[in-house]
């Protein structure tokens, strides 16, 4: 399959190596990856922050660069949601027929990295070896809004030499909720703070999820405590193996 | 949080608010109690029920229609409420309303009152209208006894003292009873109240209440409660006033069908409440001989009148969202400056103040949809949120910190090229910050200005050395 | 009322404004009548299961529950008013026969003012209808049923259950009530409870805080 990735801005700009991993587990599955090179956001920030004039243009930018891809894949949760919950309400108010025919044919085809392999390639072992202690949680963007369900603990269950154990509190969310994690930094630490001791006390090795952002969230404090749990996003240990293959 | 009643004009912005909460730490394991709790009970009641989904959607097509039609449904209550013998008055505000219910209660001739549990007299801050002008309210429900008596203010729209321990509320007994033995057991403080108001009830000849629905097709009035407070008032008071916000209209008795299922379930955890009374008008072989209904404005009406935010208006009060709402379950309600707190708080109230107050509300969200998820009506509250806070940064304009380094975002993200240079910027602004540790990997500790927030707990990994658009083309340029 | 007739076409008027004109009875009739209502609306469950499934969910909201044989009804009301140690009832007009038993001082509500129903042992009735998925009584200002105040005021609540009057499902319920809509309606699920208290379910604060509920099986069953 043609597969064109959707980086997303903050994982092109401070997570190449989800990237990197994205690509190698597509083309060991024997798909052909493109990169439209024009691509930048897909406009949530400004969006859930009340932007909305400054998210608009994002939505023809996305559209432009992709339309007529084969699908679409996008390793974040949150980044999905946002196209599928606002883009057809984006295009109403832009006006636009044109722009709101083709978000309505390419949204169908836009693909989280998991559900891309669960759903639409009825996947779940992708021939992964991660020998680690694993803890998932599931990001709210994801849970709720895309309904993975189970399919990203599916995929790690297939994984070879994994240790996956289950996180307390797993569909609570982490406290980033984006520009949240600034303007109620107290309410977003507690919050963070709830799900790092569910973390530890799973003594996980790493803690990984779909969503780099929450990621991001959870490993700046697992740093700051000094905890030396890593975060890794699932991609990567998909895309991990034992060298054999 | 002490007498001052909790009003969005005068409140502190929520991040200050909470902070303060925050450090509250009893207060903050009293909350997490009540919500883990409730939650689990309400989990366990969904969880019996098959059709869950179909009766959220028949409740969230109930309430659409009911506001589009919502001026039909008004006239409709008050022809059948009237003829059964009601009175039916209109306020078009807070102010004509607590105008309206105190000049009733003086014409009745009494200098107090009974009042069943309701949010809507919360509000209109009826109770220190009252006393101005000489009339004693008796809060009777359980919660808000022990908030009248603590001189508190409800912090959730079911539970309105869940925010109280029970060594916490004895203290507050035994002062304001005169009980200096009173015992700490839940069941001691219940018997207490029992006791406390028993004589009121056999007293009080004037009740007030809040509606939980108003029928339409038959003028008839739903109050649904567990304790038989609201029994009390609503049957052996001589005159009973009720206040009900125009969006608490339903349009036929049928429509309980799906109303009583859900939100018992959704408010409490319970297949039903131990008591739901409905009454139509005035019977005299039965109850108050005199009955009136404030239907009440107070910004309704602005909510409708807005596409996106008019769902708003379809809760229904269960305040499930405030159970499962993360943010409410480190700070609690009196956070949200309002007697509406949690998800539904943060739509509701600065949109009840036509977004002239409470504007870090609609902030007070990580969007996490829990609320969504258990709103028995469907209420996206989410996209609400987000809606508002459009609402928000329009009226801010774009003179601040904020909008402008939004725009210039925005701007970057148009053009590929701005795009590579603000990450090559990126790097080059982020290195003084940057401190390597023993892997070589860089972290930053410390952040300025707006972004301090996110290191006070946080550390933030340094870019990497090269994005994952420099890789992919250099791996092209190498042929693999 | 001046002010109030201002008030109101303030209010029907911003309504209007805001929903894009007067909306019509007709319209809002036709789509009413097209919400969709795919919720379980009728019954399940075999007569018999529907019976046991009111019993065990009125005893899970601490409710006491007995079920007996149309002849036995007498005997059942009897044994439950001994063993709640009540002497003093009080009963709605229009009881039917050989519910009450034989030596309890029974009197009919003839509209006793709240401190009068205050000393009263308790009080026995009958129910428009049951609902089973609830734990649900219903009871209407109907002969056999009265007042709201008398089931409330006394401490104690017994309530007669005609198997023929319980149903499954609320939906179930509301059709049943529908006839008698505005008659005044209590429903009934368990005794006064809170949980307000650390969310601990306590049982009677302010009605009854002792429900039994006794079930009269349908002459022709097993």
């Amino acid at each position: 399959m043609r597969v064109s990735l959707f980086i997303t801005c903050y994982n092109d700009t401070l997570f190449p190596e989800t990237g990197k991993a994205v690509v190698r587990v597509l083309e060991r599955l024997g798909h052909t990856v493109e990169f439209p090179a024009g691509q930048t956001c897909c406009g949530q920030m400004h969006w859930n922050t009340g932007y909305q004039a400054e998210a608009l243009p994002l939505l023809s930018r996305f559209v432009a660069q992709f339309k007529g891809a084969e699908v679409v894949v996008v390793p974040s949760s949150s980044c999905v949601a946002m196209m599928r919950d606002h883009y057809p309400k984006m295009a109403e108010q832009l006006n636009d027929a044109a722009l709101k025919r083709e978000v309505e044919e390419l949204l169908p085809k836009v693909f989280e990295f998991s559900e891309f392999l669960t759903k639409r390639l009825g996947l779940e072992d992708v021939g992964a070896y991660y020998p680690h202690r694993v803890t998932y949680h599931a990001s709210c963007h994801g849970l709720r809004n895309l309904g993975l369900g189970d399919g990203p603990l599916r995929l790690l269950r297939a994984v070879r030499g994994i240790d996956l154990v289950e996180l307390q509190g797993v569909e609570q969310c982490c406290g980033f909720g984006g520009t949240f994690a600034v303007k109620n930094a107290e309410v977003s630490s507690a919050m963070l703070a709830e799900k790092t001791t569910a973390i530890l006390n799973t003594r996980a090795e790493a803690c990984t999820a779909c969503d780099n952002s929450c990621l991001m969230h959870l490993q700046g404090a697992l740093h700051r405590q000094r905890t030396g749990v890593e975060t890794v996003h699932l991609a990567e240990i998909l895309a991990s193996d034992d060298g054999t293959r | 949080m002490s007498g001052t009643a909790l009003d969005p004009r005068t409140a502190p912005v929520f991040p200050m608010a909470a902070r303060s909460a925050m450090g509250d730490t009893q207060l903050r394991k009293n909350v997490r109690h009540a919500t883990d709790v409730i939650q689990g009970k309400r989990a366990r009641v969904v969880g019996e029920m098959p059709d869950w989904q179909e009766l959220r959607e028949a409740g969230k097509r109930i309430r659409q229609h009911t506001m589009a039609h919502l001026d039909v449904y008004l006239e409709e209550f008050e022809r059948n409420c009237t003829k059964a013998g009601g009175v039916v008055h209109w306020a078009r505000d807070a102010a004509e309303a607590r105008r309206i219910i105190v000049d009733l209660v003086k014409a009745t001739g009494s200098d107090e009152v009974i009042k069943i549990k309701s949010m809507t007299t919360e509000e209109i801050q009826l109770n220190p209208a009252l006393e101005a002008a000489g009339i004693h309210p008796f809060e009777t429900d359980l919660a808000e006894l022990i908030i009248q008596l603590g001189e508190d203010q409800p912090s959730h729209i079911v539970v309105p003292a869940l925010h109280k321990n029970r060594q916490q509320i004895r203290e507050i007994f035994r002062t304001k009873m005169n009980l200096p033995e009173l015992g700490e057991r839940p069941q001691d403080l219940a018997d207490a109240a029992r006791m406390f108001l028993r004589e009121k009830f056999l007293r009080v000849k004037t009740g007030v209440s809040g509606a939980n629905f108003l029928i339409a097709e038959t003028g008839g009035v739903c109050v649904v409660e567990s304790e038989g407070n609201g029994r009390m008032c609503l049957t052996l008071p001589e005159t009973l006033i009720t206040v009900a916000g125009i969006d608490k209209v339903v349009p036929r008795f049928q429509d309980l069908e799906v109303l009583l299922q859900v939100l018992p379930r959704s408010a409490t955890g319970e297949r039903m409440n131990p008591y739901n009374s409905i009454w139509t008008g005035v019977d005299a072989a039965d109850g108050p001989k005199a009955f009136h209904i404030v239907l009440m404005d107070n910004a309704r009406t602005e909510i409708l009148a807005d596409a996106e935010g008019r769902q708003t208006l379809n809760c229904i009060r269960c305040g499930a969202c405030q159970n499962a709402c993360p943010v409410y379950r480190q700070t609690g309600g009196h956070a949200y400056g309002s007697v509406y707190a949690g998800p539904i708080g943060a739509i509701l109230t600065p949109q009840l103040m036509e977004m002239e107050h409470a504007q870090s509300l609609p902030y007070a969200s990580s969007l996490c949809g829990a609320c969504y998820e258990v709103c028995p009506v469907k209420i996206n509250i989410p996209e609400v949120l987000i809606h508002l806070r459009n609402k928000v940064v329009e009226q801010n304009g774009m003179r601040n910190v904020e909008a402008l380094a939004m725009r210039a975002m925005g701007m970057i993200f148009q053009s590929e090229r701005r795009f590579r240079a603000a990450q090559r910027m990126g790097r080059i602004a982020e290195s003084p910050l940057v401190r390597k540790d023993g892997q070589g990997q860089g972290w930053i500790g410390w952040l300025p200005g707006l972004l301090g927030g996110w290191t006070q707990v946080r550390d933030l990994q340094s870019m990497p050395k090269e994005t994952f658009r420099d890789w992919w083309e250099k791996r092209g340029t190498d042929g693999k | 009322m001046a002010s109030s007739a201002d008030a109101r076409a303030a209010v029907l008027g911003r309504i209007r404004k805001a929903i894009g004109g007067a909306s019509s009875a007709d319209v809002a009739r036709a789509e009413w009548e097209a919400i969709p209502r795919e919720f379980k609306r009728a019954a399940s469950h075999e007569r018999g299961e529907v019976l046991e499934l009111l019993v065990e969910r009125l005893i899970d909201y601490d409710a006491h529950v007995v079920v007996v044989r149309p002849e036995g009804v007498t005997d059942a009301v009897k044994s439950l008013l001994e063993a709640r140690g009540v002497r003093q009832l009080l009963v709605p007009v229009g009881m039917p026969d050989g519910v009450l038993p034989e030596g309890f001082a029974f009197v009919v509500d003839a509209g006793f003012g709240a401190s009068e129903l205050d000393a009263f042992d308790g009080v026995v009735t009958m129910a428009t209808v049951a609902i089973a998925e609830t734990g649900t009584v219903v009871l209407q200002n109907a002969a056999g049923q009265g007042r709201r105040a008398a089931t409330l005021v006394p401490d104690y609540h017994l309530c007669v259950v005609q198997a023929t009057n319980v149903v499954e499902t609320v939906p179930e319920a509301m059709v049943r009530l529908q006839a008698t809509a505005s008659l005044a309606t209590t429903f009934v699920s368990g005794p006064s409870a809170t949980a307000d208290i650390e969310m601990t379910r306590i049982k009677g604060v302010h009605g009854p805080r002792f429900l039994d509920v006794v079930v009269i099986e349908d002459a022709g069953s097993k």
